[in-house]
């Protein structure tokens, strides 16, 4: 599938905020402290910079507003619908915080469990095409919500160390256990990917596997395609397994020997310590998910031969 | 509504493509092309039309496949291996993953006749619902921004305007060699149903679980290469002397 800039920020971006706000939501840190209160702007800020990316590669945004209407049947449809209606209580919570300096359960939670079920439909879009083998898996579902914990917990780690919170060892500790976690799941999917025997091929897709090994002769326009160009991509197993490693000690590795680091020193290290993860998180996040969507073969290049 | 009809309709049209009439002239999607520019929604537009980089939104889109027997032997240009041509436009699935996947209520199923449809003024070009597809039927059109698609030619098949005989779509319409047909795959009697039943219609991808409604006819078996090789009739030359023998005998060896 062609990888798209615009989705992978929106996913890479809109799930750190998802992660943070969720964390935030829980009241573990002091709604008070200057950290927190950054830390529910970034969470806010994060989360609108996502959706308005998403809203880029539309042939007619202007129409967006209709994409509320289908939420019976579609998790696209579902994604806005919950996107909007858990910034209701993220931004009371975010109010509360910054102007008051107070954490109000309700809000708090509601937000919670807003982000999760957020980033859970953004999952589910993915996981319920079966046109898209790779991503037709809980696993998907499994990576995209421990991937948004993990960067959540990451940032709040950062404004706990910043406002000398006693909750800190404790959040990295919570934030190591999501990052092996995350890329526990994403271990299994790339296996899964690797191994898995398509379920359509050339034969089945054009029915005339009875006769014998389907080939593709002719493609029906020499140039490419939307189909093609979207639908195309296709990057080398060769590369994929170099950028899977890559991706691994960047976004995984990097960030948990960073963590457990802050967790010893402790102080004005362990801030900077913490603050260094998020970077390597990040772009360790960004590489998972071009591979996600590089690496997936959509059912239609049967017809292709790619 | 993007939830599918709970009910199946009771009218299913759709097509049914015989492979093995099928000569690969393409004319059905260029007269697709040429009907729907000018029909039911946007045009279809072309980018970079007569520059080296020409591309567009087509509905329906002729590939040419290769298909090899077990054992079959591939020599040069003669061999077992068996060219099919292999028109593909929307199937019309019964369980279309491309209608339930569409945020917007745009993308649709007929619960009169079944025909999948895009509302193209209330879709905004997600592109969602190509995804979901696996068959390659739905493409953007990048200059309106909204998804296009093969409508059974909606606006012919239903149009008291037009001379009855021009009453099914433009591909079935023009196809040269008789290899598409248009009908009811509801009503068991109809020319299609019948067609299908007689020759063992087939599904694409049915492991998908999307049902399509169009049909596939496989082509028809072929004798194997070996069965169409001249069998040399042996000739008794035993009794031949002379000027034939030794003629005989230099033509065997050349
Ligand atoms: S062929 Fe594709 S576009 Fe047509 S109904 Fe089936 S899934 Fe939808
Ligand atoms: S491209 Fe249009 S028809 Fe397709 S899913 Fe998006 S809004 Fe629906």
């Amino acid at each position: 599938m062609h990888p798209a800039l615009s989705v992978i920020v929106f996913t890479t971006v809109s799930g750190l905020g998802y992660g943070l706000a969720a964390v935030l939501g829980l009241g573990a840190l002091d709604a008070a402290a200057w950290p927190t209160r950054v830390a529910h702007v970034l969470a806010l800020a994060a989360i609108s910079t996502g959706l308005l990316s998403s809203t880029l590669h539309l042939g007619n945004p202007q129409r967006a507003w209709r994409a509320f209407s289908q939420w019976r049947s579609s998790w696209l449809s579902r994604e806005g619908v919950l996107a909007v209606a858990t910034f209701l209580p993220l931004t009371a919570s975010a109010w509360m915080s910054v102007i008051e300096g107070r954490y109000l359960p309700l809000w708090g939670l509601l937000g919670t469990a807003g982000s999760v079920a957020t980033v859970f439909s953004t999952a589910m879009i993915y996981t319920s095409l079966r046109s898209v083998q790779a991503w037709h898996t809980p696993l998907t579902v499994a990576g995209y919500l421990s991937f948004a914990a993990a960067g959540g917990l990451l940032l709040a780690t950062v404004a706990a160390y910043a406002a000398g919170s006693d909750m800190a060892p404790r959040l990295a500790l919570a934030g190591i256990v999501a990052l092996a976690a995350a890329w526990a799941f994403k271990g299994a999917w790339w296996r899964r990917q690797r191994r898995m025997a398509p379920i359509s091929t050339p034969e089945s897709a054009t029915g005339l596997g009875a006769i014998g090994r389907v080939r593709l002769h002719e493609r029906p326009h020499a140039n490419e395609n939307y189909l093609t160009r979207e639908m195309g991509f296709k990057v080398a197993r060769k590369h994929a397994d170099k950028l899977e490693r890559l991706a691994l000690a960047s976004g995984g590795v990097a960030p948990v020997l960073l963590l457990a680091a802050a967790t010893f020193a402790g102080g004005g290290l362990a801030i900077a310590l913490a603050l260094l993860a998020v970077p390597f998180h990040a772009i360790g996040v960004l590489a998972e998910r071009w591979l996600f969507f590089a690496t997936a073969r959509h059912a239609v290049m049967n017809y292709y031969g790619r | 509504m993007t939830s599918l009809p709970a009910y199946p309709s009771a009218k299913r049209l759709g097509l049914v493509i015989d492979l093995d009439v099928c000569v690969g002239c393409h004319a059905c999607a260029v007269s697709c092309k040429e009907w729907n520019t000018g029909g039911y929604g946007n045009a279809l537009s072309d980018q970079d039309p007569y520059g080296p980089d020409v591309s567009g939104a087509w509905l329906n889109r002729i590939h040419t496949f290769e298909v090899v027997p077990d054992g079959g032997q591939v020599v040069g240009e003669a061999s077992d291996a068996r060219i099919v041509h292999f028109p593909k436009s929307c199937l019309h699935c019964e369980d279309a993953p491309c209608v339930t996947v569409c945020p917007t209520g745009a993308s649709h199923k007929r619960a009169e006749d079944g025909i999948v449809l895009v509302d193209e003024d209330k879709c905004i070009g997600c592109g969602l619902c190509a995804w979901a597809c696996p068959y390659g039927a739905r493409e953007m059109d990048v200059a309106a921004g909204v998804m296009k698609k093969c409508t059974l030619c909606i606006d012919r098949i239903y149009n008291e305007t037009i001379a009855e005989v021009d009453r099914v779509p433009s591909c079935v319409r023009t196809c040269p060699a008789n290899a598409r047909h248009f009908g009811d795959f509801g009503d068991p009697a109809s020319a299609v149903s019948t067609m299908v039943a007689e020759r063992g219609g087939i599904d694409l991808m049915p492991e998908q679980g999307t049902r399509p409604v169009n049909k596939y006819l496989p082509p028809r078996p072929r004798r194997p290469l070996a069965d169409s090789a001249p069998k040399a009739a042996a000739v008794d030359v035993s009794g031949v002397t002379g000027f034939f023998a030794w003629l005989d005998g230099v033509l065997e060896r050349i």
